[in-house]
């Protein structure tokens, strides 16, 4: 095997990351799946993908316990690299949760939906989290190849990005407030047959 | 704008899926993989598996299902049944489930709630509360597969669960569960007007009227059925094709 060829998915304790390293394997092709917290195989890897779930403050920590900020930030800098839910919000400046520092790779923070707008214009609540399958209005981008504009895809989430440079954004969705994916907030790995589309995408794709 | 779901739900025990009436009297439905992969063809926007095994030594059999569906079924996948501690959420959670339901646990000690989302998130923790009606209008939690009434009101109970961080309720009729009279709308709507947070319909469905009844007239956010689909007698695809048609917004 050789290691530029792997596709590095990695593990900070944090997430579902069987769930991110299966759907990947299933479109890999002859590429390698890998689920580490080496910062060596980080380096190594052809492209990268950085999931998450859970609160951000842990995120943060468990990702400096294990020595694996420097990695992270020179992936996102230089190679193929797909931000997954809270993997993407770390790219960004700071967090409404918890309120702390995060990688600062994008300008920008991470808000949390806010109240006083999570209706619909009928007087429906929308409950948060959200959670579930919502459309996605797609901005030009390779990751969404052979993937309908406005498909949907699983999310589940309280907080959202919103990146200071609007032309970051490669995908578009709206619950009480419109919001936005730079990486993507949804899950592409519980998103069916367009989810392991765009992953398929991340695989072939040579920005 | 976000879809209403339809979410089959498998029973299993001793690695089989079962289905019985008013939490008794089971019937073999088949295998949880092969029905998992069926529901995920039909468009079911997640699969849910409930581990009704009785003996601990079987507990082990679950996580090796949720290992294998990670591995083929690229939806959520939530996953409840004997669920004590926090560690047994990770379990789940490192073999591939999405989300982790706890019921009887939470209600002995309220703190895994907190403890549990705290630790992993609140989009990974599900409170599923098993109530039955004891006056008009009053629902009690009953526990241990629906045998003791632990006293405590529903609606309390729900909005409880939600401030410690649940992160979505499963609310299911004992009343209703395996009758094919439809869920209990009051106490859906009840408890899904209390919580901010996603509230699932369960116990009842008969029809597919039921399931667009959950959601228009119950305000529920998903609605999960098991016997209209295990048995053939409805797709997935039927059912969201029903409830599109009467202006329910759902995933196709």
């Amino acid at each position: 095997m050789s290691a530029g060829q792997t596709i590095a998915v990695i593990d900070y304790g944090m997430g579902n990351l069987r769930s991110v390293s299966k759907a990947l394997e299933h479109v890999a092709g002859g590429k390698t799946v890998v689920v580490t917290a080496d910062p060596a195989v980080v380096a190594a890897a052809e492209r990268v993908v950085f999931p998450g779930q859970g609160a951000m403050p842990d995120c943060m920590n468990e990702l400096d316990a294990r020595g694996l900020r420097a990695a992270v930030l020179a992936a996102a800098k230089d190679k193929p690299f797909l931000g997954i839910c809270v993997g993407e919000q770390m790219l960004f400046e700071r967090s409404d949760e918890g309120d702390v520092p995060a990688l600062g790779v994008f300008p920008g923070n991470v808000k949390r939906f806010p109240d006083a707008k999570m209706y619909l214009p009928t007087g429906e609540r929308l409950k948060v989290p959200h959670m579930g399958w919502n459309e996605v209005r797609q901005s030009p981008h390779a990751l969404w190849n052979g993937i309908a504009d406005g498909s949907r895809f699983y999310f589940v989430h309280s907080y959202f990005v919103e990146p200071a440079d609007p032309a970051l954004v490669t995908g578009r969705c709206e619950y009480g407030v419109p919001f936005t994916c730079v990486a993507v907030q949804f899950h592409p790995e519980k998103s069916a047959r367009d989810g392991l589309q765009l992953l398929k995408n991340f695989v072939e794709w040579h920005p | 704008m976000l879809a209403k779901r339809i979410i089959p739900c498998l029973d299993v025990t001793a690695g089989r899926v079962v289905k019985g009436t008013n939490f008794v009297g089971l019937r073999d439905a088949g295998d949880p993989i092969e029905i998992a992969r069926r529901y995920n063809e039909q468009g079911a926007d997640e699969v849910t598996f409930l581990d009704i095994t009785a003996s601990s030594d079987q507990r082990d059999i679950i996580l090796h299902i949720v290992e294998a569906c990670a591995e083929q079924v690229f939806i959520p996948l939530t996953v409840g049944g004997g669920v004590r501690k926090v560690e047994d959420v990770r379990r789940l959670l490192n073999a591939g489930a999405d989300k982790v339901s706890m019921n009887t646990a939470a209600v002995q000690n309220p703190d895994l709630v907190f403890d549990a989302s705290s630790k992993v998130g609140s989009q990974c923790i599900v409170v599923a509360i098993d109530a039955k009606q004891v006056a008009p209008g009053q629902w009690h939690v009953f526990t241990h597969g629906g045998r003791n009434d632990t006293g405590l009101d529903t609606i309390a109970w729900a909005k409880k669960v939600a401030a410690l961080g649940a992160g979505e309720i499963l609310l299911t009729s004992m009343d209703r569960d395996g009758t094919k009279n439809g869920f209990d709308l009051a106490l859906t709507r009840a408890v899904s007007d209390a919580v901010s947070i996603p509230v699932i319909a369960s116990g009842g469905v008969g029809n597919l009227q039921h399931l667009a009844d959950g959601v228009s007239e119950g305000r529920a956010d998903a609605v999960l059925a098991a016997s209209i689909f295990h048995f053939g007698e409805y797709t997935v695809r039927q059912a969201k094709e029903y409830m599109a048609a009467r202006g329910i917004e759902v995933r196709l």
